[in-house]
Order: structure tokens, then sequence, then C-alpha cells
């Protein structure tokens, strides 16, 4: 780490492939629309004139064989990326990533493990409705096996995206196209954010806010927000769904003794139920009020401007939230 | 009932035209009755219930799988499926760590964590077998696709069944393979059945290979009962892969003599054709073997029994040996869920 600077977080994403492939030629990228700025934003933009076409590729549409062929090659011992520019259709690899990749290390007993990072964004609003709107990350973190990250900074995007692609093991990476613009302080060079190891952004007393991916940029907003009216928030962001980090939350919550949970996705069997859950296994004599959830509602998403208003949480969701509680 | 056969001819030629020397033939040989007598012998043991773990046996398909790996390199690797113990030995997977892995031991390939439907052996390109149809279809790509981006010499194999063409995903594998001119050599070992469905009631046309041939393949039919046709089917496409052709096909006829999994024929319950099933044993990829070697003077009686008695022996050997290993410790679940020691949520 050299000298700190501002960057946004699409182009720390764009900086972190670059580091990856000139660092290791093991490291290959291929995914749908990977010169598109309508796909990709600018993430891996520019990739293909610097690396060159046989290590920087588009796809066939044909998601389930791509993301198993490069489960494969990482099985033979290449490090690829492959990417989705929407998670909604990565359903169509669930085979290939659940019954396969995720399984291998452990049915082999440890003889072929699987160093892919499989990078799936979540891009969402505009009315674009059910099928282009997804974020569902519990499904990926209920797999033993797979490890998932979700950055919500531009300096975690780069570090946590070169940690995955350095890990032995699966790395499901999900990034937001609603964080793309976001500049914050970003390291030049290599560096690493640990998987597994949550950061606490804002340090506070009253209630702690658990969120992940763009929900973090919204805890930070309400707590600002609510610091104005006197009352003391503390923001941790995950930045790993799995593992998650629950000595970090636990701590804090010690701390407070109440806690919000906030990630957009659906509540029921989700990683913000589990965090939730597993808060209660530890502080149970010790909270001061119920866990609170700020999760999606329980429908697909809709397209409509009016009803998206609705549909999709904010900083005002956790504000009430908090209210609730303190 | 319907017999189900091909139109082939009435009992095989088998044609030794790569002018294989006597040691390598009585190498294949030897490989296909290991096989033989390791599915024998575990049919026998499901029967007896001595093994548990779900077996889908190889009898009769193993021409097949010898045909082939005899083509291949060390470096090559091959993927396969629930029916994975003949090209796991056909492919030089050790016979004791077969065993040790069919009775659930510590000492099996995957140390009891895989079971029969999942072998591997990476020192020989065997990265593990799935037992999920199609399953290897996107992954079996992946060595392939690694050395075409990064430049290297091996080849993926995937071995498949006649009904994988029925999975979607076999169509996304086949044009994936052609756009990226990967070098994947396919391998259907059509058996005539999936499962119990006869491969009549399951597709329209006798048209798998034309299928292949469609999305750019090169495509050939072979009698996969003729351990010489498919082996000079094998070296052929490969050599083929190495000219920078692209993926090949090969369309391997043949079939099992058991049922789906286990010990049984499937004949007593109705699922298929006691008439058909003899048909098909005088087509035994062994027996015809055998029988040309002695007419074509290669080898003597003699030895083949020596050989039979020598392959017998080392299948009660590596079958002793897994009964006696140990059986995994039951504070190991959690190992291996993820690599160097990152212990399960």
């Amino acid at each position: 780490m050299s000298i700190v600077r501002k960057i946004s977080y699409g182009d720390a994403i764009n900086e972190a492939h670059r580091i990856a492939l000139a660092n290791d030629s093991k490291c290959f990228v291929i995914g749908q629309g990977v010169n598109n700025p309508w796909f990709v934003g600018r993430t891996t933009v520019g990739l293909m004139e610097e690396f060159g076409s046989e290590r920087i590729m588009d796809s066939p549409i044909s998601e389930a064989a791509m993301t198993g062929a490069c489960i494969g090659a990482a099985m033979a011992g290449a490090h690829p990326i492959a990417f989705h520019p929407r998670m909604d259709f990565m359903y169509l690899t669930l085979d290939q990533v659940v019954n396969h990749c995720a399984s291998w290390n452990y049915m082999f007993d440890g003889k072929v493990n699987v160093p892919i990072v499989i990078r799936g964004i979540v891009n969402r609003g505009g009315e674009q409705g059910a099928q282009h709107s997804q974020s569902p990350f519990g499904i990926y973190a209920n797999i033993p096996g797979l490890k998932v990250v979700t950055p919500a900074t531009a300096r975690d995007a780069k570090g946590l995206f070169l940690a995955a692609v350095n890990d032995p093991d699966p790395v499901i990476y999900i990034d937001d196209r609603w964080l793309y613009e976001v500049e914050d302080e970003v390291p030049e060079g290599h560096y690493e954010t640990p998987i597994g190891k949550a950061n606490v952004l804002m340090e506070g007393k009253d209630v702690s806010i658990i969120a992940a991916s763009f929900m973090v940029k919204e805890a930070q907003k309400a707590a600002e927000e609510m610091q104005k009216e006197g009352i003391s928030c503390e923001v941790v962001d995950l930045r790993s769904l799995k593992p998650v980090d629950m000595e970090t939350v636990n701590k804090s919550v010690k701390k407070t003794g109440k806690a919000v949970v906030a990630i957009a996705e659906w509540a029921f069997a989700s990683v913000a139920a589990s965090v939730a859950e597993a808060v209660y296994q530890e502080n149970f004599g010790r909270l001061k009020a119920p866990v609170q959830m700020v999760t999606l509602p329980d429908s697909p998403a809709p397209a409509s401007r009016i009803l998206e208003e609705s549909y999709y949480i904010k900083a005002e969701d956790i504000k009430r939230a908090v209210k609730r509680i303190v | 009932m319907t017999m189900n056969t091909f139109a082939v001819p009435e009992l095989p030629l088998l044609k030794n035209d790569l002018s294989l020397n006597k040691i390598r033939i009585m190498a294949m040989l030897e490989r296909m009755l290991i096989i033989r007598y390791t599915e024998q012998r575990i049919a026998k043991r499901v029967e007896q219930r001595e093994i548990g773990t779900p077996c889908h046996l190889y009898v009769g398909q193993e021409a097949s799988a010898v045909g082939i790996c005899f083509a291949l390199r060390d470096t090559d690797y091959v993927f396969s499926t629930h029916r994975s113990h003949g090209h796991f030995l056909a492919k030089g997977g050790k016979l004791d760590e077969l065993f040790g892995e069919i009775y659930c031991r510590k000492t099996g390939c995957s140390g009891g964590r895989g079971g029969s439907m999942h072998l591997c052996d990476p020192s020989v390109g065997l990265l593990g077998s799935s037992s999920i149809v199609a399953g290897c279809l996107g992954i079996g790509l992946g060595p392939a696709f690694k050395s075409k981006v990064l430049g290297e010499e091996h080849i993926s194999v995937i071995f498949h069944g006649d009904c994988v063409p029925e999975e979607g995903i076999w169509h996304e594998s086949l044009n994936f393979a052609a756009i990226k001119k990967l070098p994947v050599l396919y391998v259907c070992e059509n058996n005539l059945y999936a499962a119990s469905a006869p491969l009549a009631d399951r597709r329209l046309n006798d048209n798998i290979s034309e299928a292949a041939k469609v999305h750019g393949l090169h495509t050939e039919i072979v009698d996969g009962n003729d351990v010489f046709a498919v082996n000079k089917a094998a070296v052929e496409a490969i050599e083929r892969i190495h000219n920078g052709e692209g993926p090949q096909f090969i369309e391997a006829r043949t079939y099992r003599w058991l049922g789906h999994v286990g010990y049984r024929d499937d004949i007593d319950v109705g699922l298929r054709d006691a008439k058909e099933l003899e048909y098909w044993k005088e087509r035994c990829p062994i027996k015809n073997l055998e029988k040309n070697l002695l007419f074509n003077t290669v080898c003597t009686e003699k030895e083949l029994c020596e050989l039979h008695e020598k392959v017998k022996e080392m299948v009660d050997n590596a079958e002793k040996l897994a009964i006696s290993a140990a059986e995994p410790d039951s504070e190991t679940l959690l190992k291996n869920v993820y690599s160097k020691g990152v212990i399960s949520q």
C-alpha cells in the first residue's frame, strides 16, 4: 500500500482485475458483455485490450456451460473469474455451482480444490421487474463449500476481489451497480481485504446496525442523520456473508445491547435471519430489545417506479427500525 | 417385449487396424478383465449387503473405457459419471483405492467421503466423477479450456451416457467447445438405457451423433464392444484435436449386462427381455477379444488362464485390503469442506 487516493467502486473493481491478471498468469476472465458498459459498467472494460482476447473472453449465452468450464479449469489448477452481469441469470448455473463446485473439495477428500471466483452483479431499479433485480445472497451463503463476499466500499471492492482471486476455495463475489459511482480511498497496488472479517465503519453506543453491500451506505446515512437526533449508532459492514464474522458482530451487540440487521434480500431463510439468530444465541440475556430486520418485502421485484419506491429499502427504513427500539 | 439393439453386424469383427503389439493388446485385455472381475465382485457383495454405497456397474461395457483410455496420456483428463468404476480403472486409478472407496474406508480414493459414484485420482488426470446426469458436461470442459487459454497440451475426455443429449447443458457444452475450439473428446457410451427407460422411448430418432455434428463436431459411431475399434477411433480423434480441428465426438454403442444400479439384471421385474441380454452376452467384449487372440495365435489358452488367475488374485487382494482398512474417524466430519483447514460455519 502506498499513496491513498479516491477512486470509484466500479473503477476499483477494474483495477483489481488488472492487478490479478498482471500478477497471475493462470488468471483469466470470461462472461457476457465483457466490453459492454451496459452490462458491466466500467468494471471489465479495457481489459481485453490490455491482456488480449486469449485471457479476456466474451461468452456464448450458456451460463451453465461457461461457469462449469471455469469450475473445471479451476479444478485443473487455473484461477478463472466467471462473471454474470445480472445475478438473476446465475440460477441457470446452480447445478454446476452447488452440486459440483461447492462439493468437490469435500467429496474428494481435499484432493481437488476449486480456486474460482464467480462474480455476480446486482443490477436493479429502473423498472426492470422481477427477473432483472435480484440479490439472492442467502442461496449462496446456504451452501457449504462456498464463500460469499459483498463489498460495500471501493476499498473493499478491490481488496475482497484480490483476496477472492488468491483464495484456494470458490468465492462468490457479489458487487452492486448502485455503488459503482461511489468513491472512497483506495490504496494503489496489491492488498487484500481478508475474507470472513467484518468491519466497524462507525462507532456508536446505542444500537448496532449490521449491514451488507449497498445497505451499508444506507446504514451510514441513517446513522449520520440520527446522530443529529442524539442517537448513537454503530455500523458494522459484514463484508463477507460466508464465513460471517459473528465475533465482530457480537462484540458490537454486547456493547449496545440492540441490533438492527439491514440486508437487501428476502427475509425468510436469509443471511439476515441467520445473523439475527446468531445474535440471539450469543446475547440472549443481554439484549434490551428484539433484533430488528430491515429486508425486502416478501415479493418479487415490481417494475413500476411507484411500486419500486415501496419495494427497495433505504436509510429511512433503517431509521424507522432503530427508532422502534431506542 | 421389444428387443433393444442397434443395426450392427451379426457378430463383431475385431480388426487390429493399428497393428498393436502383443504387450499392448494383453495390457488392454488385462485392464478389461480387472474391470470385469471387480464389478462382478462388487455385485456379489451388494447382493450380500456387504456393500452399501449405490453401485452402478460397468459389466459389458469394458471395451469402451479401455479403448479410449489406452489412447490417452497420464496428463490428459477424464471426467465420468455415476457409472465410473470402469473409467477410473481404465485411466489408471488404483484398484486398492477403488475398493477402499466402495467400502467407504479411509483408504479409499476419496477417503470414504465420495462413495461409489465419486472416484478421483488427480495423479492420472481423474479430477472426479459426478452422479448428476450431464454434471460433467460443464466442468469437464474445464481442463480443455485451461489448456486452450494457457497454451497447454493436455486434452479433456468427457464420458457420458445416451440420456445426456436429452439435457440442455449437453448442447451448451458442445457449442462452447466448438466455438472456442477446445481440445475435448466427448465419448457417448450408448448402452440403450437411461436407468430403465429404453432409448427408443426417449428419443424420436437414433440420431445422437447427428445432433453432435450439428454443433460442429467431428463424429464417429463405433462398436463399443470392440476394443480395437474404440481405440482406433480415439487415437484418430485425438490426432485431429492436436491438429487443431477442435472437439471430437465418439458414440460407442454398447450394452450393460446389469440393471441401472446394483447386482440384479432387472429381467425378473420385466424391465427388459432375457433374449435381449442373451443377444448382448454373445457380443461380450472380452470373450470376443479372447477368441480373436486365440484364432490369430497372438496368445495361448494357457496365457489367458494365467491372466485370469492373476487378475482374480489382484481383485481378492484389493478387496481384502479394503475390508481390513480403517473407517473414517467421525471427528473428521467437517474436514475439507474448505481447503487449508478453514472450518465450516
